[in-house]
């Protein structure tokens, strides 16, 4: 699918980035490559840009050209994966501070 | 993305820098990283203003002890990449390298943000390809106190040494000096390990062999600047100074590897990548997706980029900005007059009557004034963009307004100089500052003073009140208001058509898409942005200030000369906006002449001459010398007009200047200005260019005299037709 399509705060590993010229090297310079993990944090309230989680920076794009990149959503069992882990640390977290 | 940087007390760099022999230290950083707090804390009192050899871009650089020598520190400005697309973004590497002017540097300091470690490292790879000796200041480390990442094994990764600071509180510099210091005696350089596919490595050969002479020195940095060359160089790209061989070769390699199967692109940025991507478990235990400092971040967005409260808190927000632009500034405006005033009745009462007092007083002083006067709103406008900018909103208002602006081919960015134009375009062209794009920011710059800046006001008040009647229209609404607002309106709907259509023709360039980074909020730096206020006025009254000064004077002589034969000392006209007091002009009440000096003088000549040019648009020669007057500012044209019509001392109403107007009659007995006459006169002002300040901003900030001198033509012809348009379709209409 493409990330334009991609719901908000659904991760997903970009597997393609379409088009050519300075515009895509500059996108990918700033992480966005095959096998990365992006999220769409948001959308700008009159619907354009949209903004991405990309290797812990937020970058904001034109819809038009977030078209461009093409991207898979994470599967359950990864992002169940995810959140254990972000549990079981964050429950460390907290017995350290008691 | 250049950030508006900051520069403690800002010495004015006239030459070429003065300690050249110097060992020279660049630094270079991804944008939001705080590069330039940490340069100013480095350097202290000791920065220079001045100007990259060739292109528009500002250079900042300063002395530092470090240890037992000084350096020459040159901050250059951030990128998120060497790869260059535009003459603007090659001068970082130009820079780094040392060549096309630049000085050679010893030593390379690369400002990472401790919290966006796996993106920095990008750039920090590139240069370690270049194989200049380079150390790695891992800035903003107090924000990562939780979960610091490891700069030993980081240090050990790259094979330079890396040093923990926090900009902004000036934490961990001595560490960075000593560094320095130690790294300028023995040189850290290390090869990262990047494994680039066979096939690139056998195309970076091929193009290595067309790299210029002075880029060559040894077979590491050859391949690191034929990876530059092959990132960099397109079909249409406005890089300078590439040879030709080199250019053929890389679209050669490109078309080659495209016809392969294969990406350049990826292969490049993935290899780099990748190697990033081995380093960075050495570092964190974990990598996380959100970062906390990004966690915080979301929260503040949630409100900020909130449908309903993000629109409330950014209509707040530059409700602010435009009511401190708009009013805050007008009683500092008022003191500043008034100290002028003050000196100018001084110089009256002491120094002899004739030529010289006129001069100092009329041309000098209140060039001066003229060019002080707009400190204020200059200062205003850089305190609320430091801020935002250091806050993060910045990025912010580009976020949420730039559905808007790309509606006019514009980029989100351009909203706050576009908005500060209501007020004043001086401050408003000198805020283009903000935005990226060269292309973005002329096309800005250009249709900015289409918008009804506060000098127009005046202008507008005068003639509505003395041609237009204060009765009501469309069933109750008064008219004189209506037409207010109606000039406002015109003036948004002419800044539209125009952007859309200078940005279709002559500044057409390419369409380049957004790439926004929304920083993490963080505390504004008020000592930083009071260097940036400083900074801005200091260049404005450097460069745009001797310009504004010069004209003043010009257009003073012009106003004065030839002096009526009888009375030399009747009124003189003053040219300045801020005015002369009224003692300058009183000594002597004119007795009520045939003509008047100002009539008399050159520009007066020059407005008869233009009668039959002005004349389609309904205009006497009176209201030529006015519109002459009014170069100086448009607000002028109420004083000059005064003056053509033998009258002094008009206070802000103006009152028997109204009158008088209205009472002026043509040959036929009719009155001369007619309602449509003011209707064309509100148009003119409302397109002409008429603003000296404007032209020497834009000079300045172009750096050149072409652009200028296009606004100055494209806003008078423009002004010139719609006025005609006007006048002569009210005519026929039989207003």
């Amino acid at each position: 699918m493409k990330l334009a399509e991609l719901a908000v705060r659904s991760p997903a590993h970009v597997t393609r980035v379409l088009g050519a010229g300075s515009f895509r090297r500059r996108l990918m310079e700033l992480g966005v490559l095959p096998g990365t993990r992006v999220e769409v944090m948001g959308v700008a309230p009159l619907g354009d840009p949209i903004e991405l989680l990309v290797r812990g920076s937020s970058l904001s794009i034109r819809r038009a050209d977030a078209e461009c990149v093409e991207v898979v959503r994470l599967l359950e069992s990864e992002l169940r994966v995810e959140s254990a882990r972000e549990s079981i640390e964050e429950l460390a977290g907290v017995r350290g501070v008691r | 993305m250049t950030t508006p940087g900051t520069v403690p007390r800002t010495e004015v760099e006239r030459v070429a820098p003065p300690s050249a022999t110097l060992p020279v230290v660049v630094v270079v950083g991804n944008p939001n990283v705080g590069k330039t707090s940490l340069f100013n804390h480095l350097t202290g009192q000791n920065a220079r203003i001045g100007n990259y050899p060739g292109v528009t871009v500002e250079r900042r650089s300063g002395t530092v002890q470090v240890g037992s020598h000084a350096v020459e520190l040159v901050d250059v400005p951030g990128a998120y990449s060497l790869a260059a697309r535009s003459a603007e973004e090659q001068i970082a590497l130009e820079a780094i390298l040392g060549t096309s002017g630049n000085p050679r540097p010893s030593l390379c300091v690369v400002v990472v943000d401790a919290g966006q470690i796996a993106r920095n490292l990008y750039l920090v790879v590139q240069l370690l390809e270049l194989g200049i000796p380079v150390i790695v200041a891992v800035n903003m480390i107090d924000e990562v106190r939780e979960s610091p990442p490891n700069l030993e094994a980081l240090s050990r990764a790259l094979g330079v040494p890396c040093v923990p600071t926090d900009g902004r509180r000036g934490v961990g510099l001595p560490a960075l000096r000593d560094a320095i210091a130690r790294a300028l005696r023995e040189p850290p350089s290390s090869v990262p390990a990047i494994r680039y596919p066979k096939d690139l490595l056998s195309d970076l050969d091929g193009i290595r062999a067309a790299l210029p002479e002075e880029w060559t020195s040894g077979a590491a940095r050859e391949q690191a600047l034929a990876l530059w060359a092959l990132s960099s160089i397109e079909q249409h790209d406005e890089l300078e100074g590439i040879p030709d061989a080199l250019r053929r070769r890389c679209l050669e390699t490109r078309e080659r590897a495209a016809g392969a199967g294969r990406d350049l692109d990826l292969e490049i940025v993935g290899s780099r990548y990748a190697f990033v991507d081995r380093i960075l478990p050495e570092l964190y235990e974990r990598v996380e997706p959100h970062p906390p400092k990004r966690k915080v971040s979301e929260r503040i967005d949630r409100v900020l980029l909130h449908p309903i409260l993000g629109f409330v808190a950014f209509i707040a927000v530059m409700l602010v900005v435009f009511q401190a632009l708009f009013s805050w500034s007008e009683p500092m405006i008022g003191w500043i007059e008034a100290g002028f005033g003050w000196i100018a009745a001084l110089l009256t009462e002491h120094l002899p009557e004739g030529l010289v007092r006129d001069f100092l007083v009329q041309g000098v002083i209140g060039g001066v004034g003229n060019v002080v006067v707009f400190l204020p709103q200059i200062l205003l406008l850089f305190f609320f963009i430091g801020l935002l900018e250091d806050s993060g909103y910045m990025a912010r208002i580009a976020y949420l307004m730039d559905r808007v602006m790309k509606a006019l081919g514009l980029h989100g960015r351009a909203f706050v100089p576009m908005l500060s134009g209501f007020a004043c375009a001086v401050p408003a062209i000198l805020a283009t500052r903000t935005m990226e794009q060269k292309r973005d920011r002329l096309l800005t710059m250009m249709v900015i003073p289409l918008m009804t800046c506060s000098a127009r006001l005046p202008v507008y008040s005068l003639i509505i009140a003395a041609l237009f009647p204060p009765t009501t229209v469309l069933g109750g609404l008064p008219l004189q208001a209506t037409l207010m607002v109606s000039m406002y309106v015109f003036s948004l709907l002419t800044t539209l058509v125009a952007t859309g259509v200078l940005g279709r023709t002559v500044i057409r360039g390419r369409r380049i898409p957004l790439l926004l980074e929304l920083p993490p909020y963080r505390m504004p730096n008020l000592l930083g942005t009071l260097r940036l206020m400083r900074e801005r006025a200091f260049v404005f009254l450097r460069e745009a200030g001797t310009v504004i000064l010069a004209c003043t004077v010009v257009l003073w002589a012009l106003l004065s000369f030839p002096k009526l034969p009888e009375s030399a000392d009747a009124a003189t006209p003053s040219v300045a906006a801020v005015e002369a007091p009224s003692a300058a002009a009183t000594a002597a009440s004119p007795v009520p002449a045939e003509v008047t000096p100002i009539e008399h003088s050159i520009a007066g000549r020059i407005g008869k001459a233009i009668e039959p040019a002005i004349e389609p648009l309904g205009f006497d020669w009176k209201l030529g010398i006015g519109i002459i007057g009014a170069f100086a500012a448009r607000e002028v044209f109420v004083s000059t007009m005064g003056l053509v019509f033998g009258l002094e001392e008009l206070d802000d109403e103006a009152v028997p200047l109204r009158e008088r107007m209205r009472a002026e009659v043509n040959a036929g007995g009719k009155p001369t200005y007619t309602p449509l006459v003011g209707l064309s006169l509100m148009v003119f002002f409302a397109l002409s260019c008429q603003c000296m300040s404007t032209l020497a901003v834009v000079r300045r900030e172009t750096r050149s005299l072409r652009w200028p001198l296009f606004m100055f033509a494209y806003m008078t012809g423009l002004a010139y037709l719609s006025s005609l348009l006007v006048y002569q379709g009210g005519r026929l209409l039989g207003l």
